[in-house]
């Protein structure tokens, strides 16, 4: 029954297919090698180099590194910073951008300004800030000293340091995206009776999203994956404050080549458990 | 959600790590001692859980010796610091008053535990002929050292060669810069720590020879094998008295001064020395040096008093900001 219904809409009438483009085949070859060889150079060739350096010695040598308490607690660490870091710029980056795109006020550029400060800045001067302001010498050192606070050399440190290098990720993302779209929408649910709240989660978001997740995935990739600003203010202590990019340079370091491989895959595979999640959550919530 | 999931886990996993141990003690030192320190903090762990049930456990944390002295000033909270010359903990006493200045005549043979001397490692064979200082001032020799500025072990070096050119060319301070000068003219890479200046000699293959600390010379060989790096012991070198101590402010913040000084006391010991030789440190203890004196080239050696008089004043003669290391490395 339903298969007679669904006939006519096969019966359309077929058109030869089109080519895309015009170029002799020598010159699509030619381009599409060339692209093909670049992504081959610089992203297959060193993530297949990690693996395979990663378990050169056995499978045994890699599970070992990847299970020694030292790489568990860098591990911990490093997740820890991102799941601290990340919500926090995420929070900030919407509210930030939407300020900036939907309103006009006064000190707007100083505040552009300001979210691009920790790109310009070189990573490890933001970690020298942080010495600076809470180190034993610096401003606030005597102070935290006598109330036994950690900040820098201890956790929070490596956390402020994440969340500085990783600012201006989701905030940059959204703002061009926001000023494109404008306020019209946003106008039509006000005059609609939408409170600002209703307008931000039925309006706003939802026409940024896929700006907003890719902004979360690049913040979330650099906050795994810094070395410079969290190398200031780590102290270098095994087990305690080691992120995974300090674990792997410690253990190049000692020599221990495929344990520094095989941790430095680790570091890949978290990245590739990011990008995944990122094609589900796309596929979930598609148009 | 799947954020806050990860803090309580992190959070969960963190508190059970602190709940295992009893004590813990950070040693903050110098590059090379890791693998010595592996050993030593497992041997003391065993022999203080023996005598006190206590269970301790000690972290590491390594760089150049000058760059950790900073950081300990600056707060990174070391219980026993154990740096690669006594001019970096006099540092942490003048600069961050964390410690008496009179810290070093508080334990045995100015409080180090352990010497060391400065050699060279070239590769097998020895293809460019190096067999002394002299050689390493010649044209078309690359030399491999690190950066005087932030590492102990390249002030060493750096002390070894001056005192080499002063006994050569007669006591004219004129020409040992001039020889130092020119020994720096062949050095391609100055990297911030020993260990950074091995890898850069033996894994990124750069260089025809690397000044280098005596036991990581050898622990490279072991680690690289034979057939690729030998030692060559130069006619005079400098003996090395790498220092430790306790950090009086934090130990006493922190209650640990007792395990601490147990620590420090405990290198000392014929069992913590024969540790020391085994990874290619001197040994103080005359017994266990003996057992082990054929693994050391028999060299002389001039020591930073005689010849510098003293570690204050060599710094102020040559590292300090202006002083001769900058007037003759300006590129």
């Amino acid at each position: 029954m339903t298969t007679a219904v669904l006939q006519p809409a096969l019966a359309l009438p077929v058109r030869p297919v089109e080519k895309a483009t015009a170029e002799p085949p020598w010159v699509r070859l030619l381009l599409i090698g060339l692209a093909l060889a670049f992504l081959g150079i610089f992203l297959f060739v060193p993530l297949a180099a990690v693996f395979y350096e990663a378990l050169r010695k056995g499978v045994g040598v890699y599970w070992q590194a990847v299970t020694e308490p030292d790489a568990l607690a860098a591990v911990r660490l490093t997740l820890l910073a991102a799941a601290i870091s990340v919500p926090l710029n995420l929070v900030f980056g919407v509210a930030a951008a939407w300020a900036i795109a939907k309103f006009e006020f006064r000190g707007k550029n100083l505040l552009i300004t300001l979210i691009d400060l920790p790109f310009s800045v070189s990573p490890v001067i933001a970690g020298l800030i942080f010495v600076l302001v809470f180190g034993l010498q610096g401003w606030f050192g005597e102070w935290l000293s006598e109330h036994d606070l950690k900040i820098i050399f201890a956790v929070p440190g490596i956390v402020l340091a994440t969340i500085f290098v990783t600012f201006p990720f989701v905030a940059r993302e959204l703002i061009p995206l926001m000023q494109a779209q404008g306020t019209e929408e946003e106008e039509a649910a006000v005059v609609l009776g939408a409170s600002g709240w209703q307008t931000l989660w039925r309006v706003t978001l939802p026409n940024v999203k896929w700006g907003l997740l890719y902004g979360v995935i690049l913040s979330n990739a650099r906050a795994m994956g810094e070395f410079g600003a969290v190398s200031v203010v780590s102290g270098h202590i095994r087990g305690l404050t080691n992120t995974l990019p300090l674990h792997v340079e410690i253990l190049y370091n000692e020599y221990q080549f495929a344990a520094a491989f095989a941790t430095a895959s680790l570091l890949a595979l978290l990245a590739l458990v990011t990008l995944v999640l990122k094609a589900w959550v796309e596929r979930r919530f598609a148009d | 959600m799947k954020h806050r999931l990860l803090i309580a886990a992190a959070l969960a996993l963190t508190t059970t790590v602190a709940a295992g141990a009893d004590i813990t003690l950070l040693n903050v030192s110098y590059d090379p001692t890791r693998e010595l320190y592996q050993d030593i903090n497992a041997a003391f762990a065993k022999d203080w859980e023996a005598k006190t049930k206590d269970k301790v456990s000690i972290k590491q944390s390594h760089g150049g010796s000058g760059k950790q002295a900073r950081s300990v000033i600056d707060g990174l909270d070391a219980d026993v610091v154990t740096l690669a010359l006594a001019y970096d903990i006099d540092e942490i006493a003048s600069r961050g008053r964390l410690l008496p200045q009179a810290w070093q005549k508080r334990l045995p043979n100015n409080s180090a535990p352990y010497t060391s001397t400065i050699v060279f490692l070239v590769r097998k064979g020895n293809p460019k002929g190096i067999r002394d200082w002299g050689d390493l001032v010649k044209p078309g020799v690359a030399v491999i050292t690190p950066n005087p500025k932030t590492s102990g072990g390249a002030r060493w070096n750096y002390l070894a060669a001056w005192a080499y050119a002063l006994k050569t060319f007669g006591p004219d301070e004129a020409k040992a810069k001039d020889f130092v000068g020119r020994l720096y003219k062949n050095v391609p890479v100055l990297d911030s720590g020993a260990r950074g200046s091995t890898t850069t000699f033996v894994e990124r293959g750069i260089g025809d020879v690397l000044i280098a600390w005596e036991n990581e010379a050898f622990l490279a060989v072991k680690e690289l094998g034979p057939d690729k790096l030998e030692i060559v012991a130069p006619s005079l070198s400098i003996l090395a008295e790498p220092p430790v101590s306790v950090v009086d402010k934090v130990v006493d913040r922190r209650g640990t001064r007792k395990v601490a000084q147990a620590y420090l006391e405990y290198l000392y010991t014929p069992e913590a020395q024969d540790i020391i030789a085994r990874n290619y440190y001197r040994p103080i203890d005359l017994k266990v040096a003996g057992k082990y004196e054929k693994q050391f080239p028999k060299l002389q050696l001039i020591t930073v008093d005689e010849v510098f008089g003293g570690w204050q004043k060599a710094q102020k003669t040559h590292f300090v900001d202006g002083a001769v290391f900058d007037q003759i490395f300006t590129r």
